[in-house]
């Protein structure tokens, strides 16, 4: 265990916290967060209401994604552990939640609360998982982490294919899913619906999660980040906290794999690839490690770069062999360079670069003085 | 008993090959205390090279030197123009630039070349012979264990018997001495990432024949294969490394052998975590503590 000690030092921060994590602004946490969900609940109705379907398809991609990447946001800028394995959570909860609304409706449940229930499966289940893996994760540190998350992420994938007698291997397995209730009438647009869906369950999940990382628990998990030996004098279980902060993270994960899986209304493994945990952990750092915000950037990116380039491309006017190759790579290319640079220039990420500069730079010029 | 020994002769072919991929790790972590994680992407982009020089001149060999000279010059780009740049205190840090690294090379190897597989010939029969009725293995596996072995020889003779080999050792284990005493601590820094790149690269080129064919994601399992492998015998260990490798491709090799070769990742996935989490520092690490 000393090598790994003296290979990664315990204060694995990787961006400076511009939030000190005490409250200063007084008030109830709780209060406030319940009127920020509110809040951006009724600007999504209202949202929904005057966007075309594609683009309200687009956004409900963006709370889907958003999901997983606050709960990286816990567990890499909160709790300092990297993983590269949400790709492979979030596909557990994809093909849970495809189990669970096959079984419903073999046997023919057909009710508005199935949807509510498989996704609740989806995340629990996936909670399981992240606890077996966060045990192990405890117990590791920088590098070595890394690379038994990555082993996760490259091997799930390729189980479905080993067992595709249960997950139907690269075809993948479709997530039925129910149309709006009639009670919204008859012609309700199916794109809001699955807008109105993900966004209340994504809602929902960045409440819990504001709240957590505003606890003690999230004191705790900062404790744990900036330097375990002090964290462990202060009488916090390292070990603990980090299965702990695994274990919320996957959740959060799952549900967003379950959220992608009925916006996609299929589960398969091409959708959940190793890229899919690499973009995860771009969309995190290039957000901003230090706060949840900084997920939403990270998400909104996830959606908006590939469309961006593919407007790009098309409007470039390309031989279609090229534009082919270009259509699914230059996205990589730009998430990739995005990613090294920011890393190098900001390691604050665009929230980073937003919210109280001078905070940062006072935090960066005490870092370098000492 | 004639398929244990076919198998095992395999595995210590594909060992061999983890074997020197295992090692351009071990050199990289030794010399600088960061994992390159974007070492498989590196060599395939080394591969590609060798691809696009052996179609255009029709010589195998033409290309396997490419490929080499292509791992060496990638190692000095990456180490000058981003690793330099890198703030190591945190050692999340390097792996989250190595992992952008693996996104733009495998997204400009897709773009150049497209996201298909293509065929790479093996310069050699891969067909297995037997002398007197003992398996000896494919001309291939002979070819690729005599590689290996030669460079095994060549790195542990550079790092032990010569000077530049010493400089390197001195910066890796005490850069500030180093400097004082006129090493180029940063010079030394980049010939690390260079010759380490320089082996991926060759291991690039050996393994890429014996898999399904070359694709911008063709070395994504074999990366893991070889930081299993690195493990095993301790990042901090280059003998450890080789020992790793082998190990982990016999091991490799009996599952996909007598279990089925879908079961190769999971069984890569079970040893990493076994030795991470019964001996974290790997097999070898008593010996280089006490060389240290």
């Amino acid at each position: 265990m000393s090598a790994t000690r003296a290979a990664a030092p315990p204060a694995g921060r990787v961006a400076p916290d511009t939030r000190a994590g005490h409250d200063e602004r007084g008030g109830s946490t709780l209060l406030r967060h319940l009127a920020l969900t509110t809040a951006a609940a009724i600007l999504l109705v209202a949202v929904s209401h005057g966007l075309e379907p594609f683009r309200t398809f687009q956004l409900a991609t963006v709370a889907a994604y958003l999901c997983a990447t606050a709960g990286l946001t816990v567990l890499t800028g909160l709790n300092g552990q990297l993983s590269l394995g949400h790709g492979a959570l979030m596909a557990t909860g994809a093909y849970t939640v495809a189990f669970c609304q096959r079984a419903f409706l073999d046997r023919s449940i057909v009710a508005g609360w199935t949807l509510a229930v498989s996704l609740l499966v989806a995340v629990l289940v996936t909670v399981v998982i992240g606890a077996v893996i966060g045990v192990a994760a405890a117990r590791l540190r920088g590098p070595y982490l890394a690379g038994v998350t990555l082993a996760v992420a490259i091997v799930v994938p390729a189980l479905t294919v080993t067992f595709d007698g249960v997950f139907n291997g690269e075809q993948g397995l479709s997530v039925p899913v129910e149309p709006p209730p009639a009670a919204l009438g008859p012609y309700f647009p199916y794109e809001r619906w699955q807008l109105w869906v993900t966004g209340a369950a994504t809602l929902l999940a960045l409440l819990l999660l504001g709240n957590l990382v505003r606890s003690r628990f999230g004191r705790t998990f900062r404790a744990v980040r900036d330097d375990e030996v002090a964290a462990r004098l202060a009488g916090i279980h390292v070990a603990r906290t980090q299965v702990l902060a695994f274990v919320v993270s996957a959740g959060a994960a799952g549900l967003g794999g379950a959220l992608l899986a009925v916006l996609a209304q299929s589960a398969s493994p091409g959708a959940f690839s190793l890229t899919l945990s690499l973009f995860l952990v771009m969309a995190v750092v290039i957000g901003g490690l230090g706060s949840l915000a900084g997920a939403v950037w990270g998400a909104v990116l996830l959606v908006a770069l590939p469309d961006l380039t593919h407007t790009l491309t098309e409007s470039l006017a390309l031989p279609p062999a090229v534009a082919q190759r270009m259509e699914g790579n230059l996205p990589l290319a730009l998430f990739g360079i995005a990613l090294v640079v920011v890393m190098i220039a900001a390691p604050g990420g665009v929230q980073g670069l937003l919210s109280r500069p001078g905070r940062v730079l006072r935090v960066r010029w005490r870092t370098r003085r000492s | 008993m004639d398929r244990f020994l076919f198998l095992t002769l395999d595995g210590l072919s594909r060992g061999a090959v983890y074997a020197a991929f295992a090692l351009s790790l071990v050199l990289i972590w030794r010399a600088a205390r960061i994992v390159n994680f974007a070492q498989g992407a590196m060599a395939v982009a080394a591969v590609y090279v060798a691809y696009s020089v052996s179609t255009s001149t029709g010589s195998y060999w033409l290309g396997f030197l490419a490929a080499i000279a292509a791992g060496l010059l990638l190692g000095t780009v990456v180490d000058l123009a981003v690793m330099r740049f890198v703030d190591h205190r945190s050692p999340l840090n390097p792996v989250i630039v190595a992992l952008g690294l693996v996104l733009l090379i495998q997204a400009v190897l897709g773009m150049i070349y497209g996201n298909e597989f293509r065929p790479a010939e093996p310069p050699f029969s891969r067909s297995a012979r037997t002398v007197g009725g003992l398996a000896v293995g494919s001309p291939y596996d002979l070819f690729v264990v005599a590689t290996v072995a030669a460079v095994v020889v060549a790195l542990a003779w550079t790092f032990t018997r010569t000077a530049i080999g010493l400089r390197m050792r001195a910066s890796a284990f005490a850069p500030e001495v180093s400097r004082l005493l006129g090493v180029k601590v940063g010079g030394m820094l980049t010939l690390g990432w260079a010759l380490a790149s320089g082996v991926g690269a060759l291991a690039g080129m050996l393994i890429i024949p014996t898999e399904l064919g070359l694709h911008p994601h063709a070395m994504d399992l074999v990366f893991v294969s070889a930081f299993t492998a690195a493990v095993v015998g301790g990042l901090d260990s280059p003998p450890g490394a080789v020992v790793g490798g082998l190990l982990v491709g016999l091991l490799l090799s009996y599952v996909s052998g007598y279990a089925g070769s879908d079961l190769t990742p999971l069984a890569v996935l079970a040893l990493l975590l076994a030795v991470l989490l019964v001996r974290p520092a790997g097999l070898f690490a008593p010996v280089t503590a006490r060389q240290v």
